[in-house]
């Protein structure tokens, strides 16, 4: 009888590991920044490049950054959230356009809208390295110390927006 | 629009699965014949569903609606039209789509194909694939919908990814998806014939064609798929124990297992319960592959891009499916009773040895392949397990495997006196090793022992298949009798000897080229030349060409043997626009002794190349020897036996099952 | 004992023997073809072995990557953002290798404390990261301890 069982219990200790293995997933990790101060930088601003943009312009207030390329097609699907967002005026949004060609990026504001207060154009991706951006598109919640204190990794979805993003927003709102 | 009617389509095709899976079965018991009649029916609508459903994601790619997201993220206006029907199954939810499309094809082909079958049998054969779709249904309408919306609509598509951009891949995964699934066919009758307590003689036969057929898929997918790999991936390589190959090979040897361990079932009424136990493996193994391609366990090179509600859904679905199917065998199998006795020295035992082989070599692959997972989840660190160590594996396990290959065809069911084996084999046997010792000795350039192991080996297969064929002759004289002798042997006879001459091929291939192939790194100036393996080969320069959807830099390579030019290679190195990744495109000269394959690296300035130069001698042999084995599986499938017999047998099927339970 | 049991008996001692053989040989062929990972801090830290081979992710640092005279060889550093260790590689980079770009590379360290590859993987996907590289960049950047 038990020889039987022998290739179930098999079967199940294999499980076990591709259960615990699921977990180990990298993807599911939050951000290693979060807590942290943003990192610094200095880009070009998208829509003028001899302008500037930083993070020093980040600081002093709550907002977000949203890092997108026209490459990618998620940050499509994202852009209407964002483009809500912003018309409810409740938080700043930022972009930081990651190895993307700066021709389609302008059309791809002027077609779509533009949610961003500013752009940072980041040709080579060497900022996005140092905010340990994954893939795009990926948003950043920053408080008014200039700490991150969220990652949405993957497009924002109004669920999202309405189940973690305003609530985290208003409470760093009301911090000092 | 096409978009909503797929999405409608797939949710009617779960809503038929859940009655194919519920009502034929519960029929099966309470003997309800209206009930178990809804199977063939349920199966049949099944596939109409998803073939519309197919139809409407395919008819998306071809109006380049990209209002499906699906369809935007690997779409394209420009894509040739091949590509964008082979767009379709390019990435995870397409994949998932066909090869849910493929399992209610093999439904619907039992459905069609087994009337003859007692009505019991086939609704729980029915029921079972039926429960296989609903999870893989749900799987899709939850995690992984191939319809999603994506608004606003963009103007253009991201494109499938070039790597993908290959004719070979086009067929590839349909080929190896045909095969995963259709080992879901065996894999419901096991389970089928275990519910109702039954494994017979009959219940083999029923089985071995359908098994038969999804090992051919799997073949030739697999065989495609090392074809694709050398020809894209520009490394030269035709197998690289990668996840998601190991994935699709661990199938294939316990597949290869079960197939012959039907034959014994079948024809001795022995191994019932290893058998039953080898077609849920098959399946399970293809389940297992399907995890660990799709949810991002593993690092691979062509893993689907991973989500872990994905993985969660899969491990639970494979939790239920292998868990249930190995619960129920526990359950049932104690009580199914021996079959046929055999002395030591048979054909069972040798058939019993390669199965044992063939699975133990499955389970080391899969050790291999999950590994790194069990290490990383025992915290003790990062690893992975090179290729290295499969390599040795399989050359310390295979060599026992292909000896006994020589041996089993023509050793006599239940019992063959050890002598006269002896006495038939030994000339066979003294020659290979003697081809074997000629080619391990270090009197010409590339002798190792490995290689005189494979084309000993290979030896000793031929002449124990000649033999074979040999034994079968009444008459050794005169050309007319023995023509006679030939013609009256069955189909499955010569299947057997073309799949097993196939083994040898595929054997010379990989010793010949494993052994005797050479490769170069060269920094390449235009009009030198540079020498590999007695061959010269001029640098040309690089130029830029148009392709239909990319900008190419194209190398011309003239190669020489000797004074007398022999080629020209075209290497390539294509650009698919922004967001996209350069690809390689090799240049190779092919031939029956050997390929001549280049492939560009980078340009270094001044009109000078890396370049990567190979000589393949005999790489070709072993797609050749792939293509053998399919084609025998091909005549076996044919045997015009399991449809005559089968229909005959189906008015006595109670009586022949007893007796062939008894023998 | 029957002498079909006794032949049975043997057929199962056989099989069993021979699963255990293979099983034996598998294990203690895993000890020679494993192949570690660390990430380049661990690497700065001498945590990775100086004679054996081992596998090291990183991203390519921006502007690090410089090519020698003979034109295959090229050298250049890997980075988790919290150490960067030199890299040298004879041959032909994949298609994807670029500065910037999270890539695995095989090899081993010389006595000068310069990694060595025999290859270097990157992956074809733009977004694509190796697991272990996200992982220990995630280490790295937390400043934690790494394994």
């Amino acid at each position: 009888m038990l020889r039987y069982l022998l290739p179930l219990g098999i079967f199940a200790a294999l499980a076990g590991f591709l259960a615990v293995g699921l977990k180990l997933d990298p993807k599911e990790v939050p951000s290693p920044l979060i807590g942290k101060p943003i990192p610094e930088f200095v880009l070009p601003r998208l829509e003028d490049p001899k302008r500037r943009f930083g993070s020093a312009d980040l600081k002093g207030q709550v907002a977000l950054l949203n890092v997108w390329a026209t490459w990618c097609v998620s940050c499509r699907a994202e852009h209407q959230v964002l483009q809500a967002l912003k018309e409810s005026g409740v938080v700043p949004i930022y972009g930081l356009d990651y190895k993307d060609e700066r021709d389609k990026a302008l059309r791809w504001l002027q077609v779509l809208g533009n949610p961003y207060e500013a752009v940072a154009f980041d040709e080579k991706g060497r900022a996005a390295i140092d905010w340990g951006v994954y893939g795009t598109p990926e948003t950043f919640v920053i408080d008014k110390r200039g700490i991150i204190r969220h990652k949405f990794i993957g497009p924002l979805t109004e669920e999202k927006v309405e189940d973690i993003l305003l609530p985290l927003v208003r409470k760093l709102k009301a911090e000092t | 629009m096409s978009g909503e009617l797929g999405h409608f389509a797939l949710i009617l095709a779960l809503c038929l699965a859940v009655v194919q899976a519920t009502v034929p079965l519960a029929g099966s018991y309470t003997g309800n014949r209206t009930w178990m009649s809804v199977g063939p029916s349920t199966a049949t609508g099944q596939f109409v569903f998803l073939a519309i459903a197919f139809g409407a994601l395919m008819q998306g790619f071809l109006a380049d609606d990209f209002s499906i997201r699906y369809v935007a993220e690997n779409g394209n206006t420009q894509l040739p039209v091949i590509y964008k029907v082979s767009a379709v199954w390019g990435a995870h939810e397409g994949s998932l789509l066909l090869w849910v499309l493929m399992l209610s094809g093999w439904g619907m082909a039992v459905a069609l194909l087994s009337r003859h079958l007692p009505q019991v049998m086939q609704a729980r054969v029915l029921s079972v694939l039926g429960m296989v779709a609903i999870g893989f249904l749900l799987f899709m309408l939850f995690t992984s919908n191939p319809f999603e919306r994506l608004y606003p609509v963009p103007a253009e598509g991201r494109s499938l990814n070039p790597l993908l951009q290959d004719p070979g891949l086009a067929v590839h995964p349909p080929l190896l998806y045909m095969g995963y699934v259709g080992f879901s066919v065996a894999f419901a009758f096991a389970l089928a014939a275990l519910l109702g307590g039954k494994l017979d003689a009959a219940w083999a036969r029923w089985s071995r064609p359908w098994t038969t057929t999804a090992w051919i898929f799997l073949t030739l997918g697999i065989t495609l798929g090392s074809w694709w790999a050398y020809n894209e991936l520009g490394w030269g390589g035709w197998w690289f124990w990668d996840p998601v190959e190991n994935a699709s090979f661990m199938p294939w040897l316990v597949g290869t297992a079960l197939i012959h361990s039907l034959a014994v079932t079948e024809k001795r009424g022995a191994f019932k319960t290893w058998t039953v136990l080898l077609a849920i493996a098959a399946f399970s193994m293809s389940l297992l592959g399907t995890f660990l391609v799709r949810s991002g366990v593993l690092t691979s090179v062509h893993a689907f891009a991973n989500d872990p509600a994905r993985g969660v859904f899969i491990l639970a679905f494979l939790s239920v499916v292998v868990g249930g199917s190995l619960a129920i065998y526990a359950w049932r199998a104690p009580h199914i009773r021996g079959g046929g006795r055999f002395d030591f020295v048979s054909r069972e035992t040798f058939l019993l040895a390669n199965n044992v082989l063939l699975v133990v070599v499955a389970a080391l692959i899969l050790l291999g392949t999950v590994f790194p997972l069990i290490y990383d989840a025992l915290g003790w660190g990062k690893i992975s397990v090179g290729f290295p160590w499969f390599n040795k594996m399989f050359v310390t396990f295979m060599p026992f495997l292909l000896l006994l290959m020589g041996v089993g065809p023509l050793a006599r069911w239940k019992h063959h006196d050890p002598a006269d084996l002896v006495r038939r084999l030994r000339l066979a046997f003294g020659v290979s090793l003697a081809i074997g010792i000629a080619f391990a000795l270090p009197v010409y350039q590339g002798a190792s022992a490995l290689m005189g192991l494979g084309i000993g080996l290979a030896a000793w297969l031929l002449l124990s298949l000649w033999l074979a064929v040999r034994d079968r002759l009444k008459h050794r004289r005169g050309a007319r009798a023995v023509l006679r002798d030939l013609t009256t042997q069955g189909r499955s006879f010569y299947a057997m000897v073309l799949a097993h001459l196939g083994v040898a091929v595929t054997l010379i291939g990989i010793t010949l080229v494993a052994n005797l192939e050479a490769e170069r790194d060269v920094r390449m100036a235009p009009g030198h030349t540079y020498e590999l393996a007695g061959y010269g080969f001029r640098f040309d320069g690089v130029r830029n060409v148009q392709g239909p959807n990319y900008l190419a830099a194209r190398g011309t390579i003239t190669v020489f043997d000797g004074d007398r030019q022999i080629a020209v290679l075209h290497p390539e190195k294509r650009n698919y626009g922004p967001g996209t990744m350069p690809m390689t495109e090799s240049g190779i000269d092919v031939g029956v002794t050997r390929d001549l394959y280049a492939s560009l690296g980078e340009d270094l300035g001044g009109g000078e190349w890396a370049v990567r130069l190979y000589y393949k001698p005999f790489v070709r042999w072993i797609w050749a020897g792939g293509i053998l084995m399919a084609l025998g599986g091909l005549l076996a499938v044919s045997d015009p036996r399991y449809r005559v017999r089968v229909r005959r047998r189906s008015t006595a099927t109670a009586g022949e099952a007893l007796a062939g339970g008894r023998a | 004992m029957t002498p079909t049991r006794k032949k049975r008996l043997i057929l199962i001692v056989a099989m069993v023997v021979g699963v255990g053989i293979a099983t034996a040989l598998a294990v203690t062929a895993f000890n020679d073809n494993l192949m570690f990972y660390f990430s380049p801090s661990e690497v700065a830290e001498g945590k990775a072995p100086v004679d054996h081979p081992f596998r090291v992710g990183g991203l390519v640092t921006n502007g690090s990557v410089k090519r020698q005279s003979d034109g295959l060889t090229v050298e250049f550093t890997l980075t988790d953002t919290r150490a960067t260790i030199p890299v040298r590689y004879t041959g032909i980079l994949p298609d994807l290798f670029r500065e910037g770009q999270g890539i695995i590379a095989r090899g081993r360290l010389n006595e000068a404390g310069v990694f060595v590859a025999d290859e270097v993987l990157a992956k074809h996907d733009e977004n694509y990261m190796p697991p272990e590289v996200a992982d220990s960049l995630k280490t790295a950047q937390q400043g934690g301890d790494v394994r």
